[in-house]
């Protein structure tokens, strides 16, 4: 019995050991999000993007010995299977989590690893989160273990009527999005935001339609065209997207897109032709901007070569970099510690200094507006998707131009 | 008046479009009994194989050898999976039509992988066709009513003049005697699922260009066909017909009107602001519900007509 005891005790302190080695030299972050269904090829995209970052920071050292490990989990899109997942990785051990596709999923994740951090001191877990982007994450429902590598829906529509403020041909805006959360976000803040810039821009049409329900378009675009329009404002994702798009162009619309998410897996594929001239995005990175650092050209063409693929979710170049920044700076990779660097924190991103505002964790960087126009070599090297099209940047606007004031409360742990 | 012309068109085109895909579906259920699942993935089938065609050798040739691909594998589907499940009663047949369609999407994404593929419009049908007034009619839409209405001709004199149509429908009702008479019913079974899922192949082709192939297609039009199905009454070709205008019709001009229950308030001077119990209710606009309206029309249906428009079946 006694003989067996020793045995255990030793086992288990070999154990330990044998961790604690293992935590000092590797830090798995556990990616949860969606590898299968409707949008798992999006969502293969980023995990490829975050395992090609933290190869790229393995190999360069970036958190001094440290190493970084890429641990997918598919929560097929649903918040109540995260949360399951998110009890996995904890068993695992794993203490760093990123997830980004779908708000729901995020303010479940950012709800469950508050809870999770609070009863169980000594093994808390951080939420890097590189594409939730409803602003509730960093204000209502703020949480210091929670930290947003994109710019939230608010910012971007910042951003976006901005630019668009400065157009004088912009007389007649149409506003068209999937009716859930987001989408009615995205339709309260384009029209607050234009009658605070520019009172003059009409509001000609408002129109929701359910998320991913629609087959044909032909009608919203026959409704867009009779309504004169010169320029659509639209919050839609995936085919939706696309289709809109598409049906536009049937239909003659001639007036500009004003979107989010044209940039992402499957649309430019899906648009082709049919977006060019006209659609525009708003987000954190332009592939052909000239301003990049040389490395966003070094990462986009290395990602390329290894996959195949387009490298489009600079997020987790931002989340990589700054966990080894903090992890380098505290020279541990607890957590507790790499929490209270990363607030307030810059480091160099790939669209240049990336600040994480300490008050409420929301990345403050510089925004971009890009056009769908054909790849040319010069202005527009990178082409999407071998579509033979790419993103011209129209404007990059620093920082400053989308900050936005936060409610957050933030509770500090001691 | 030019916006309704439009509504008018793009109503009738997108519910030829729909006829299309679920006459397939309503055919073999009225020929075999089977409510097939998988029809959704023959659709989609023939689009990656236009796709695939047409990356070769050219729109035109993909839009006649993709439907007899589909045929192949229909009559493959038909002759070494249903057949063999048929001894087993409806539930199996049931089964194995909805273990299928997930099969066919998997096989999909293996081949083509997870994303959408570039199946585009041939340049020759790239355009407007016409004008009304200052709005443009495209050509291809008006490609898709052809063919739309090319099928249904051919189906409906293939069934009711020429002899094979005469075998099949009198298969339906007895097949024992048909037997007898020394024909195949087992062929001509296979022959009716083949043509069925062909059907739905030569949606795919024009839809599929029209629309995004991905391998989230079927999924998109799965139950829309039940729908066209269910509201034209199961088994009822000519049902099918009218139940998928009819949806073409309702889903497009409900977009096209922007007011809600609370404007029909606010005629009789009952004005709903967000502090009336229900707003959000009231405050949903026509054009937010046009895509749920196919669905509500077969809910209705459901309760005051349950065989369909046409059916003969009842319940």
């Amino acid at each position: 019995m006694n003989k067996m005891r020793s045995l255990m005790a030793g086992a288990t302190i070999a154990f330990a050991l044998a961790c604690s080695i293992a935590s000092a030299e590797t830090v798995r972050i556990a990616y949860i999000d969606t590898l299968s269904g409707l949008m798992g090829a999006l969502g293969n995209n980023e995990l490829k993007s975050w395992q090609y970052v933290t190869e790229v920071a393995n190999q360069q050292d970036w958190a001094g010995g440290t190493k970084f490990e890429m641990v997918p989990f598919d929560n097929k899109l649903s918040p109540q299977q995260s949360l399951t997942l998110l009890n996995e990785a904890a068993d695992q051990g794993i203490r760093y989590i990123t997830q980004g596709n779908g708000s729901s999923v995020g303010l479940a994740l950012e709800d469950a690893v508050s809870k999770y951090n609070a009863r169980n001191p000594g093994k808390e877990i951080i939420y890097l989160n590189f594409a939730a982007v409803d602003p509730a994450m960093t204000n209502a429902r703020c949480d210091y273990w929670h930290f947003r590598l994109d710019a939230n829906s608010d910012m971007k529509m910042e951003a976006l009527t901005t630019f668009l403020a400065k157009d004088p041909n912009v007389k007649k805006v149409y506003l068209i999005d999937q009716d859930y959360s987001f989408g009615h976000d995205v339709s309260r803040t384009a029209q607050e935001y234009l009658k605070r810039k520019r009172p003059d821009i009409q509001i000609v049409g408002d129109d929701f339609h359910p998320l991913a329900q629609v087959k044909d378009f032909s009608p919203y675009a026959s409704k867009i065209k009779a309504s004169g329009a010169d320029t659509v404002i639209t919050g839609n994702w995936g085919s939706d997207l696309a289709l809109l798009i598409k049906a536009g162009k049937d239909a003659g619309v001639t007036a500009n897109y004003y979107t989010y998410y044209a940039s992402t897996t499957g649309v430019p594929t899906a648009m082709g032709a049919a977006g060019a001239g006209r659609v525009r995005y708003v987000g954190y990175m332009g592939a052909n901007t000239a301003s990049n650092p040389p490395q966003a050209n070094q990462i986009m063409d290395g990602f390329k070569k290894k996959y195949d693929d387009d490298f489009f979710e600079m997020a987790a170049y931002t989340g990589v970099a700054l966990l080894s920044k903090a992890i380098k700076d505290t020279k541990s990779t607890d957590p507790v510690k790499v929490a209270k660097a990363m607030e307030g924190m810059k480091v160099q991103s790939l669209n240049g200094i990336v600040e994480m505002r300490a008050s409420d964790h929301q990345a403050e960087q510089p925004l971009v507006i890009a056009t769908w126009v054909k790849a040319d070599g010069k202005d527009v090297k990178y082409d999407q998707e071998k579509t033979g099209y790419g993103w011209r940047t129209d404007a990059v606007l620093d920082a400053s131009s989308a900050v936005q004031p936060t409610t957050c409360q933030m509770k500090r742990p001691n | 008046m030019e916006f309704f012309v439009i509504s008018l068109l793009n109503g009738i085109s997108y519910g030829l479009l729909l006829f299309l895909l679920s006459s397939g579906l309503t055919l073999i259920f009225s020929m075999m009994g089977v409510l097939n699942f998988a029809h959704a993935s023959f659709y989609m089938l023939g689009a990656y194989f236009a796709y695939a065609i047409a990356s070769k050798i050219g729109f035109w040739p993909a839009l006649v050898l993709a439907p007899l691909l589909i045929v192949v594998v229909g009559a493959l589907v038909e002759r070494f999976g249903l057949r063999t499940v048929h001894k087993y009663g409806h539930v199996a047949e049931l089964l194995f039509t909805f273990g299928l369609a997930y099969l066919i999407e998997e096989a999909v994404k293996l081949v083509w992988g997870q994303s959408a593929v570039p199946y585009r419009i041939p340049q020759e049908l790239d355009g407007p066709l016409f004008q009304v007034f200052s709005s443009v009619f495209p050509k291809y839409r008006a490609f898709m009513m052809l063919v739309s209405v090319l099928m249904l001709v051919t189906m409906y004199l293939v069934l009711t003049r020429t002899r094979i149509g005469l075998v099949i429908q009198a298969a339906l009702t007895h097949p024992q005697m048909v037997e007898a008479l020394g024909h195949n019913v087992q062929r001509v079974f296979m022959m009716v699922f083949a043509g069925g899922a062909a059907l739905a192949g030569i949606a795919g082709v024009i839809g599929g260009n029209a629309f995004v192939t991905s391998p989230s297609m079927a999924a998109s039009v799965g139950t829309i066909v039940f729908v066209v199905a269910v509201v034209g009454g199961m088994g009822s070709l000519a049902g099918a017909f009218i139940a998928s205008l009819l949806i073409g019709l309702l889903q497009t001009f409900a977009v096209t009107i922007d007011s809600s229950l609370a404007d029909l308030f606010g005629l009789i001077g009952l004005h709903v602001t967000s502090a009336t119990p229900l707003s959000s209710v009231w405050k949903l606009s026509v054009s937010q519900m046009a895509p749920v309206m196919p669905y509500l029309l077969m809910v209705v249906m459901m309760i005051v007509r349950p065989r369909g428009l046409m059916g003969t079946r009842e319940g």
